[in-house]
């Protein structure tokens, strides 16, 4: 990927983010920045690929280790917006 | 590389993430929403394993059951008061992968990879130690491990230049250095943003915690999305950017309602003349209470009362008497009353902690209602019932100038009829400023625990209030 088509991706979706997540009622924040957290765990998308082609043992280590953080962060994010979001009922 | 099938794919994924935060602004589909994200995230994965060849690296795999069992037995065992910390825990774990991704990227191939590379993976390197540094002492302090108070250091600003000055320079450095130079340089910088991380959050005040939070929220998200840069990756570039951009809307938000600026909350100052001593408790406020009380019969005053908001506070939480409010709730609702809640944005240690906690004692989200929603309302509400809630019902806001809580927007609970206060005791609040709310005549103070206060105030409401007030 050419790193100026990055830079696109990234302002793009910044600014798509941005309007979406306004649109967020406050009453959800709570469960909104939960599950944003879970997303920032994609990083264990990168640790999947470092681990498991570094050649170097220290490199792939740390890439194993990256991978355990980042799923807990995917895991934990999601299920906990989940329980969150499934205590909010309606009265009626 | 070109736009490929993997480039393709990831913008799949990429759509399914953003029209999953899209159903979250409607709260009958947000739990759809946020299924949805994990479902994207879930094809991710595999789209990376079969991609890049490697679905039989069966370490992947022990590594990602390992993380899934923690990260469930986190999300199951956590309590709704307990939030805050654990997602500025996932914050930092977020944020401690995305450097240890660049940090393995630059150890492994530093010296085939070009500037921009090298140069955004440093940045990685940086942004996600001080997310993972700083996360780890926001949890500490919420979870009473370190001191909440905020800690004004002279000098800190200085150390924060010079910390700032040498991580630049030797990321520089390593950018342009060689194989194993690069690498030690690199630790080095490792180890001077995991200290900056620690040494910009420890100053943060409890209260302030929302808008640490949302930050730290927003850093895990930048951290990921340029190591996306470094690994040349559009799925982490992407989803990064749009978590990046979540977290500044909430640290605006916050910011914007405790009516504080970004650098006096990173800085701990709270403009406050006495520095952080905590001002002075009042002698003894017990003789003043009972002659209010005997004027004005809280319970008989709820008993009455056809229109009621209920204004809930981190001391509700403190207390754990959500189960009483749901009570209280119940007992008027059932008499016919039309009972709401009032929510202030900053009320709790994090973005909307209020709506959780009510939430997980069955109130209806309808009556969950909002700030700038309700405060029309206060003249036409026969009672405003504050449970562990000081600053943001401190009408000094309004007034006080030259106070820090001036010009904060407050939830206007002196407009009510009456006000009853269920407060652990009449000290200030975060602000330190003293509440004029509790000196009006149609204020009752109840002092002490909020859950008891009120379990008492239900007994004495099912009895028939008014006739028999015994308290």
């Amino acid at each position: 990927m050419g790193f100026l088509v990055l830079v696109g991706v990234f302002l793009v979706s910044a600014a798509v983010g941005y309007r979406l997540i306004s649109n967020v009622p406050s009453l959800l924040h709570t469960p909104l920045m939960s599950g944003m957290n879970a997303l920032s765990g994609v990083t264990v998308l990168g640790a999947l690929a470092a681990a498991a082609l570094a050649l170097h043992s220290g490199s792939r280590m740390l890439g194993i280790a990256a991978i355990v953080l980042a799923t807990i962060n995917v895991v934990g994010g999601f299920l906990v917006t989940d329980r969150m979001l499934r205590m909010f009922k309606s009265g009626k | 590389m070109t736009f490929g099938i993997y480039e393709t794919a990831g913008l799949a994924v990429i759509l399914a993430v953003l029209a999953g935060i899209r159903l979250m602004s409607s709260v009958e589909r947000a739990a759809l929403g946020n299924r949805l994200g994990a479902l994207s995230m879930l094809a991710a994965i595999a789209l990376v394993l079969w991609h890049n060849g490697i679905v039989d690296a069966r370490a992947l795999y022990i590594a990602m059951a390992i993380g899934t069992l923690i990260g469930a037995i986190m999300a199951f065992r956590v309590t709704m008061i307990r939030m805050p910390q654990m997602v500025a825990l996932l914050n930092g774990l977020g944020g401690g992968a995305s450097l240890l991704v660049a940090l393995s990227v630059i150890l492994e191939s530093h010296d085939i990879m070009v500037m921009p590379a090298r140069i955004t993976g440093q940045l990685a390197l940086v942004i996600g130690a001080l997310t993972l540094s700083g996360s780890l002492v926001a949890a500490g302090k919420l979870q009473g491990l370190l001191p909440q108070r905020p800690v004004h250091n002279r000098g800190a600003g200085v150390l924060s230049l010079l910390f700032l000055a040498s991580i630049g320079a030797l990321a520089v450095f390593a950018t342009l250095a060689d194989g194993r130079t690069a690498a030690i340089a690199s630790f080095v910088v490792l180890a001077l943003a995991l200290g900056f991380g620690a040494h910009f959050t420890l100053p943060i005040g409890g209260a302030d915690m929302p808008v640490a939070i949302s930050l730290l929220n927003s850093y895990s998200g930048l951290a990921a999305s340029i190591c996306g840069f470094a690994v040349g990756d559009i799925l982490l570039v992407s989803i990064g950017a749009v978590v990046g951009a979540a977290g500044l809307i909430l640290t605006r938000i916050m910011c914007r309602a405790m009516n504080r600026s970004l650098i006096d909350v990173l800085t701990g100052s709270t403009g406050r003349a006495g520095g952080s001593a905590p001002p002075a408790r009042p002698a003894d406020a017990a003789p003043a209470a009972p002659h209010t009380a005997r004027e004005m019969d809280p319970a008989s005053i709820l008993a009455s009362a056809s229109s009621v908001v209920i204004i809930p506070g981190y001391g509700m939480a403190l207390a754990q008497a959500q189960t009483q409010v749901r009570a209280l709730y119940d007992l008027l609702e059932s008499r016919g009353a039309n009972v709401r809640f009032a929510i202030h944005p900053v009320a709790g240690r994090m973005p909307g902690h209020m709506n959780v906690l009510l939430a997980e004692v069955d109130i209806p989200y309808e009556r969950l209602v909002d700030m700038d929603t309700i405060n029309p309302d206060f003249p036409a509400t026969d009672a405003a019932l504050i449970v562990g809630a000081c600053d943001v019902v401190n009408p000094a806001a309004n007034s006080a100038e030259g106070t820090p809580i001036y010009g904060m927007p407050v939830l206007r609970a002196e407009d009510a009829h009456s006000i009853i206060v269920c407060n652990m005791d009449r000290k200030p609040g975060y602000s330190g400023v003293e509440n004029t709310l509790y000196g009006k005549d149609n204020v009752c103070f109840m002092e002490g625990n909020a859950a008891e206060t009120l379990e008492g105030l239900i007994a004495r409401i099912k009895s028939g209030a008014g006739g028999t007030a015994v308290s």
